[in-house]
C-alpha cells in the first residue's frame, strides 16, 4: 500500500502541476524525513478535504529533505535531526518542530513478552558496543531479577540506511555512555561497533530482522513496535524509574523540554528529566526559507502547519505521535512572525 | 509503372539497368538519396548517443567523487573503514561483497543454466519445451524486489533453521573450507545474497544459452551422433564450441545483473560494513550501500564517497567486459592453430 503510494506520488504530482494552472486551489510541496510521513500524509488528506489546498509530501529521507530545501525545489523540507543554529543562519532557513515520537528497543528472546524486560541506558549502550554478548550476562540479570534469561548470543540490529531514528537513538546512547560517545558518536548513520550485527533498511527492515533472528535486539519507532506486537523493553530513565513506552511517557519527556531557550528550536528530547519520562523521545522538524520569493505559497505552508497544530492532534495521536504542546506552538508562531519575510521584508504570518 | 513496363520490354539484360535508371524521374532519385542520408545519419546519431551517455556518466561520476578521491586517494579501495561520524570511508567491504556474491551466483547459476539449456534443446520431449521455456522467461520478468522480499521472508528463515545448522556441522568441519561456513545461523548474509542472485541470474543465462544452442545446425549434431557420440560428447564437443560467443554473452548478461543488483541484495545481505571470514556473516555490496545511504548522506565527503563507490562498480563492470572479450579473442586464436 505504502509502496503503491510512493509509486503514484510522482504521477499525482505531475497531475497536480497540470491542474494547478487551471484551478485556483493552492498546492504546496514538501520533502524529507520518513519518520513523520504517515502523520503528514494523514494531515494532508484531511486538510485537502477541508480547504482544497493539497500538500504533496515525498518521504525521501531527512538528508534529502535538507538538500531539497537548500536547493529551493520544495516549499518546505523536513528532518528528524535538527540543524544547528549556525547552519540555519548560513542557509537562511527557519526551523520548527512539527510533531514528536518515541524510539523503543525491541527484543526477540524466547519467553519474553512485550514490556517484560528491563534495560538501563548503560546496559543498552554496552549491548550495542558489543561488550554484553549474551542475554544471560550478569548486567542484564541484575536488572531483571527473577526472570529466566536464556544463554543465547545477542544479535544487534541497526538501521542500514541513514535515519533520524538512528540519530535520536545514538544521541541517547551518547548521553548515557561516555564510551559510546567517544568510540561511536551521534549521527544519522554511524560505524556500528558490535561484531554480531545486521542492518535492516527502514523501520520495517529492522522490525523484520528482530522478529526473525533469535536473541536479537533492535530499535524502531513506537508505532512499528505497537503495530507488529513486538517485545519492547522498559527503560530506566534519568530519575531511575523503569518506564513503559506510550503516549504518556513521551508526553512527559516532551514537557521537560526547554523550547524557550533553544535558539532555532535546536532541542533533542533524549534523556529528559521527569519521573515518567521515556528517555528516547524526539521531535521532527520543518525547514523553510527566511526570505520568500513566493510569499503566497509560503503563507499556505504556514497555514497548513497552523491547522495541523490546531486540528491535527487527534490524527497524530491515532498514529502514536505526540502533538506539540500549545505553549510551544505559540513560540513557533512567534518565530514565524519575526523571521519569515517576503522579498520586500514584510512579515508573512 | 514506367519501370515495370521497361523491364518487360527489355530485350537484353545489359540494357535493363540503364533504361531503368533513365525511366526514374530525377526528383525521385534525389528524394531517395535524401531518405538514405537521413536514415544513415539518424542511426549514427543514435549509436553515438550511447557513447556520449557512457562518457557523460563517467565524467559525472568522476566529478562527483572528486572530493573523496582527493581525500582518500588509492587507499579508498583497500580500507575497510566506513564511519560517517568521523568521515572516514573505505570501499573494501562493499567491493568484497559485490564480487563475492556475484561469484557465488555464477558458481551456482552457470551449471544449472547449462543443464536447463541442454535439457530443453537436446533431451526434453517436444511438448515440454514450451511450458518450461515460458516459465524461464516469466522468471526473468519478475521485479527484483519480489526476489528480495521472498528471500527475506521465506527463504532466509528456512535457510537459517534447516540448512545453515546442517552446513555448519558438515561443511564447517572440513579443512580449509570450514571457516567459510561458521558463525550464527542468521539466515541473512553473503551466502544468502549469493543464492538469491543465483536464482535471479539463472533465467537470464539459461534463456540465452537455449537460444544459441538452438542455432547449432542439426547436421553437425547428427553427424556426431552418427559416429557414436553420447549426448554429453555432442554438447561438449559440438554444441558448446559452436556457440561459445553466445554462451559467454549470456553469462556476462547474468554477471551484469548480479553485479548491479540492488534491492534483492539489500534485503538479504545484512548491510553491515564489516569484513567477515564466514559466508554466513552479514556484509554489504556496492549497490546496496548506495541504496541504503544515498538519501541521508549529508556532507560533501560522505556523498562523494558513495559516488566513488558507483565509479568503482562502473570500472568493475568495464574490467569484466574487457576480460571476457580478451578471453574470446584467445579462444578464436587457438582455433586457428588447432588441427
Amino acid at each position: 500500500m505504502k509502496l503503491a503510494h510512493r509509486m503514484f506520488t510522482p504521477a499525482l504530482l505531475a497531475l497536480g502541476i497540470c491542474t494547478a494552472s487551471t484551478a485556483t486551489a493552492a498546492n504546496i510541496t514538501g520533502a524529507g524525513a520518513t519518520f513523520p510521513y504517515p502523520v503528514y500524509a494523514k494531515w494532508a488528506e484531511a486538510y485537502k478535504a477541508k480547504t482544497g489546498t493539497s500538500m504533496n509530501y515525498q518521504s525521501i529521507g531527512s538528508g534529502g529533505g535538507i538538500k531539497q530545501i537548500k536547493a529551493k525545489t520544495v516549499d518546505f523540507g523536513a528532518s528528524d535531526a535538527p540543524l544547528k543554529p549556525a547552519e540555519l543562519e548560513k542557509d537562511g532557513l527557519v526551523q520548527f518542530p512539527a510533531v514528536m515520537g518515541g524510539v523503543v528497543p525491541v527484543v526477540n528472546i524466547e519467553g519474553v513478552k512485550p514490556g517484560e524486560m528491563k534495560l538501563s541506558g548503560k546496559a543498552l549502550a554496552d549491548i550495542y558496543l558489543g561488550k554484553i554478548k549474551k542475554w544471560s550476562d550478569p548486567a542484564i540479570a541484575e536488572l531483571n531479577k527473577g526472570m529466566k534469561l536464556p544463554d543465547t548470543a545477542i544479535t544487534v540490529v541497526n538501521r542500514s540506511d541513514g535515519s533520524g531514528t538512528t540519530f535520536i537513538f545514538t544521541n541517547y546512547l551518547s548521553k548515557v555512555s561516555p564510551e559510546w560517545k567517544e568510540k561511536v558518536g551521534n549521527d544519522k548513520s554511524v560505524a556500528w561497533p558490535a561484531a554480531t550485527g545486521a542492518g535492516g533498511k527502514g523501520n520495517e527492515g529492522v522490525a523484520s530482522f528482530v522478529q526473525r533472528l533469535h536473541g536479537a535486539i533492535g530499535y524502531v519507532e513506537y508505532a512499528y513496535a505497537k503495530q507488529n506486537k513486538m517485545a519492547y523493553t522498559l527503560l530506566q530513565n534519568r530519575e531511575g524509574n523503569f518506564v513503559k513506552p506510550d503516549d504518556k511517557s513521551f508526553q512527559s519527556a516532551a514537557a521537560g523540554a526547554d523550547w524557550k531557550n533553544a535558539p532555532g528550536f535546536y532541542e533533542i528530547l533524549t534523556d529528559e528529566p521527569g519521573k515518567d519520562s521515556w528517555p528516547i523521545t524526539g521531535a521532527t522538524f520543518i525547514l523553510v526559507h527566511k526570505s520568500q520569493m513566493n510569499p503566497a505559497t509560503a503563507k499556505e505552508v504556514l497555514k497548513f502547519f497552523d491547522w495541523a497544530y490546531k486540528e491535527g492532534d487527534k490524527l497524530a495521536l491515532e498514529l502514536d505521535y505526540i502533538p506539540m504542546p500549545d505553549d510551544v506552538v505559540k513560540l513557533v508562531q512567534a518565530e514565524w512572525k519575526s523571521k519569515i519575510r517576503d522579498m520586500a521584508g514584510k512579515t508573512i504570518w | 509503372m514506367h519501370a515495370t513496363v521497361s523491364i518487360i520490354n527489355a530485350p537484353q539484360g545489359a540494357l535493363l539497368s540503364q533504361r531503368m535508371l533513365n525511366s526514374i524521374p530525377d526528383n525521385l532519385i534525389r528524394r531517395q538519396h535524401f531518405y538514405d542520408l537521413a536514415f544513415r545519419n539518424a542511426t549514427r546519431a543514435f549509436a553515438f548517443l550511447v557513447l556520449a551517455l557512457l562518457l557523460g556518466i563517467l565524467v559525472t561520476l568522476l566529478i562527483g567523487s572528486w572530493p573523496a578521491i582527493k581525500a582518500f586517494g588509492p587507499g579508498f579501495v583497500t580500507s575497510a573503514q566506513w564511519n560517517p561520524v568521523t568521515q572516514k570511508f573505505g570501499a573494501l567491504v562493499p567491493i568484497f561483497g559485490t564480487l563475492s556474491t556475484s561469484f557465488i551466483a555464477l558458481l551456482i547459476g552457470i551449471p544449472v543454466s547449462f543443464g536447463i539449456a541442454v535439457f530443453l534443446t537436446e533431451l526434453s520431449p517436444l511438448w515440454l519445451r514450451r511450458p518450461i521455456g515460458t516459465a524461464i522467461e516469466l522468471l526473468a520478468a519478475i521485479p527484483s524486489i519480489i526476489y528480495g522480499m521472498w528471500g527475506l521472508f521465506v527463504f532466509a528463515p528456512i535457510f537459517a533453521d534447516h540448512v545453515q545448522p546442517w552446513m555448519i556441522e558438515t561443511l564447517g568441519a572440513i579443512w580449509l573450507v570450514g571457516p567459510l561456513f561458521q558463525g550464527a545461523p542468521q539466515g541473512i548474509g553473503i551466502l544468502t545474497a549469493g543464492l538469491i542472485l543465483a536464482i535471479m541470474v539463472i533465467p537470464f543465462i539459461a534463456s540465452v544459452m537455449r537460444d544459441v544452442f538452438e542455432l547449432v545446425p542439426a547436421m553437425l549434431k547428427e553427424s556426431a551422433y552418427a559416429v557414436g557420440a553420447t549426448t554429453w560428447e555432442v554438447v561438449w564437443n559440438v554444441v558448446l564450441p559452436y556457440t561459445k560467443i553466445g554462451v559467454v554473452g549470456g553469462i556476462l548478461l547474468g554477471l551484469g545483473r548480479a553485479l548491479g543488483e540492488t534491492m534483492a541484495v539489500t534485503f538479504v545481505i545484512g548491510n553491515a560494513h564489516r569484513l567477515g571470514t564466514s559466508l554466513f556473516s552479514p556484509g554489504n555490496s556496492i549497490a546496496s550501500a548506495l541504496a541504503n545511504e544515498f538519501t541521508e548522506a549529508d556532507g560533501v565527503l560522505y556523498t562523494a564517497s558513495l559516488v566513488e563507490l558507483g565509479l568503482i562498480l562502473f570500472l568493475i563492470t568495464f574490467v569484466v567486459l574487457a576480460l571476457s572479450k580478451v578471453l574470446l579473442l584467445q579462444l578464436a586464436k587457438r582455433e586457428g592453430t588447432r588441427t
